[in-house]
């Protein structure tokens, strides 16, 4: 999928791009499909409508429907209020992927920030997911990778008022 | 009772529309909207999309219940996660009634919920078929309530089954055959 997504592009971050846009429609498809399966008729799950539950439900029920396990810490930005994290110590998908060490700011989890990127999207908080190497200097995690969600201005605000 | 089903996408957008009528209390699945009214219901059911966009931020559930009521039309509504909307218009009334004249603008008749007897030919099946399911035309019972948030869960259902087609677009418009089949079969067993 990869070699896929690199042909006939300009750079890394048109790479990133294509990936993300992949995993784009599966976050759109994955989130009513977790719900559904994780409601029962009489007790609906609820929708996640403000930003704590959803990044919850990326971090838990749909890490563990994806890799089987949960993701390993959720952050939030203590600079933008806008920004949010997602810690995963060694993302499944970057596991079989050597990149080039030309490519080394290449990060394919971009596919997975295109998925979180759709459920964000898809429940109403509009936001932009990105997946960044943080495993510089890191003895233990070397693939230590973090997304990083950055919600809209009409989103942040609208969590404030309630 | 009436139905106009309609589901509409993120972008205000019609995917999905569907007229029946009820098949409980011996009713034969038709709709019997008048000609004005199947010309209103899909502006009825638009007008009540702006309480829905309320709702979706303060009411955390799939099943918003009735949302909204014009003259004697009233309006549930289920929202999938993906803010996609299933409306459902329904309107209760006497099943042979003769098409009414539209209303002025300003004086909507008001809301009196259906309460005369219905014709003779409804009332000799409703005594045969009169039970626990059957659905009173009095629409802000929890009995429809019931009925409509099980119509809306199998719908949900079919829905997302036509969704999880890597070819289908969330966005994009319900026109495959066996969705509608689906679709009607559930109205009939719930509505």
């Amino acid at each position: 999928m990869v070699t896929y997504a690199q042909r006939r592009v300009t750079g890394i971050q048109d790479l990133e791009r294509r990936l993300n846009e992949a995993g784009y429609p599966i976050g759109q498809r994955l989130l009513p499909l977790l719900l559904y399966r994780s409601s029962t008729p009489t007790h609906p799950t609820p929708r996640p409508t403000r930003i704590l539950p959803l990044l919850q439900f990326i971090a838990h029920p749909l890490w563990r429907h994806l890799f089987a396990r949960s993701a390993d810490s959720i952050e939030s930005s203590s600079t933008n209020p806008h920004e949010y994290m997602i810690v995963d110590n060694e993302p499944f998908v970057n596991q079989y992927i050597s990149v080039p060490k030309e490519m080394n700011q290449l990060n394919c989890a971009a596919f997975v920030a295109g998925i979180v990127e759709g459920v964000g999207c898809a429940v109403g908080l509009q936001c932009q997911v990105s997946a960044h190497n943080a495993g510089e200097g890191d003895a233990m995690w070397p693939g230590k990778t973090v997304f990083l969600i950055r919600f809209e201005e009409g989103v942040v605000q609208r969590e404030g008022t309630k | 009772m009436s139905y106009y089903f309609c589901i509409v996408g993120t972008q205000d957008q019609p995917l999905f529309e569907l007229e029946f009528g009820t098949s409980k209390q011996g009713g034969d699945g038709i709709a019997r909207f008048s000609q004005e009214a199947r010309h209103m219901n899909p502006f009825i059911v638009h007008s009540s999309l702006d309480f829905v966009d309320e709702l979706q931020w303060t009411n955390n559930q799939m099943y918003l219940k009735r949302v909204d009521q014009f003259a004697s039309s009233h309006i549930s509504t289920f929202l999938t996660p993906t803010s996609t909307r299933f409306m459902l218009l329904h309107l209760p009334h006497p099943p042979n009634t003769p098409p009414q004249s539209t209303p002025s603008p300003n004086s909507f008749p008001p809301f009196t919920p259906y309460t005369s007897t219905p014709p003779s030919t409804t009332t000799a099946s409703r005594s045969s078929s009169s039970s626990s399911t059957s659905i009173p035309n009095n629409p802000t019972s929890p009995q429809t309530e019931e009925a409509i948030r099980a119509f809306f869960g199998e719908v949900f259902e079919v829905w997302m089954k036509a969704i999880m087609s890597p070819f289908a677009s969330v966005e994009g418009k319900l026109g495959s055959l066996v969705f509608k089949q689906r679709v009607v079969a559930a109205g009939r067993k719930y509505l």
